[in-house]
């Protein structure tokens, strides 16, 4: 089945730091299946025709969020993204918008590791327990509160997909807000007041415009938008309360 | 030495590069109209305030061809914005549950086109029985 054989051209933006000033494109001719995904026709590339092709992935079914690619010019997981699709077309892959090239399609993702740090994003009991008061318990309207907002997977393609966070690279960003969101609704937290400074500050959710994209392309359907949009009326009324109550709120 | 030198791609153009950018540029654009028509409403209460020769004066400069295709395009504008507007609604407040479930998004925007609409209609008709 031999000459049944189908190629697709792949163009990749190459970057390699060693020598290159800026990056370029590529095109590969890579032979393909049906059932290939764009990861699957990378890989291709780096097994047979160069092996200094740099990309991330691991998992290969989409629960892993490292093989986030522009595909396109849109961003997705080039795990459950088929060459099928593209086919006889061209298919154009380049590494995460918004975020600096390290090598190929590999970005530095440094700028949110921090992000993800200085949101906490973990239960800050709200008063201490000792073992034998024995577990938190919650109820199934407790839970539907945030868990839509813990199947984040880090996978960074709402940032790719966020005109803000491109232009403003100190903005916290869709993720990191709706991972700050899950823990400030979660019913066994208490440091909502602590985070509630993050979303106030100059990197907070002012920086959103409510162009909604972030939402679009969330492979969790996480719904990133709606975790900065709650926040923005979260941090107005913050804002506003001070007055009533001088103790509390933004500081 | 490190021979890492991350490389930080333009923004230039970044709203031509994506249709829903495009898209977004276009409905945030006409909001525009939205200003402009307010402009046009408060110079005519401007007008009223100097008087009934002034006020039949503004009335008189409506009429003009140019005015009414302002209006034309003002129509259209903020029919769009409207119908936008609406579409990011479910993702911009807090989800509303009704009976244990969370309402759906396309619920909470025929919602808002509805209400939109009744208001529109309703105005119509105070501005028709007013006219009579």
């Amino acid at each position: 089945m031999s000459d049944m054989q189908k190629t697709i051209e792949i163009e990749v933006l190459r970057y390699h730091p060693e020598k290159d000033k800026e990056p370029h494109r590529q095109v590969f001719e890579v032979p393909f299946t049906d059932d290939m995904s764009v990861l699957q026709g990378v890989q291709y590339i780096k097994d047979y025709l160069d092996g200094s092709l740099s990309f991330r992935w691991s998992c290969r079914m989409a629960i892993c969020g490292s093989c986030g690619m522009m595909i396109n010019g849109i961003p997705n997981l080039s795990c459950q993204t088929f060459l099928r699709d593209y086919y006889p077309a061209r298919v154009r892959v380049e590494a995460l918008a918004h975020f600096p090239i390290e090598r190929d399609l590999v970005i530095n993702m440094e700028g949110f590791i921090e992000k993800l740090e200085s949101i906490q994003p973990y239960i800050i009991p709200k008063e201490e327990r000792t073992l034998a008061q024995g577990e938190y318990l919650q109820t199934p309207e407790q839970l539907n509160a945030y868990e839509q907002f813990s199947s984040c997977i880090n996978c960074l393609l709402c940032y790719a997909a966020c005109p803000q966070f491109g232009l403003n690279s100190s903005f916290i960003g869709p993720a990191a807000t709706a991972l700050l969101h899950r823990y400030n609704v979660d019913s066994r937290d208490g440091g909502k007041a602590e985070r509630m400074e993050l979303i106030n500050s100059e990197e907070g959710v002012f920086n959103c415009t409510a162009v909604g994209y972030c939402s679009e392309v969330c492979p969790k359907h996480v719904d990133p938008a709606n975790a900065v949009n709650q926040n923005k009326t979260n941090s107005a009324a913050d804002y506003f309360l001070r007055f009533l109550a001088p103790k509390g709120g933004a500081k | 030495m490190s021979k890492r030198r991350p490389y930080v791609r333009s923004m230039d153009g970044w709203w031509r590069k994506n249709p829903f950018f495009v898209e977004y540029m276009i409905h945030e654009g006409t909001a525009l109209f939205v200003a402009a028509y307010a402009g046009v409403l408060l110079a005519g209460l401007f007008r009223l305030s100097q008087g009934e020769a002034a006020w039949n004066a503004w009335l008189a400069a409506l009429t003009n061809p140019w005015y009414i295709a302002f209006h034309l395009a003002a129509l259209l504008a903020l029919s769009y914005h409207t119908y936008t507007w609406f579409k990011i609604m479910p993702r911009t407040m807090p989800p509303v549950v009704v009976g244990g479930e969370r309402l759906p998004g396309w619920v909470i925007t025929a919602g808002g086109l509805a209400v939109a609409a009744a208001a529109c209609l309703g105005l119509l008709a105070l501005v028709w029985g007013m006219a009579r």
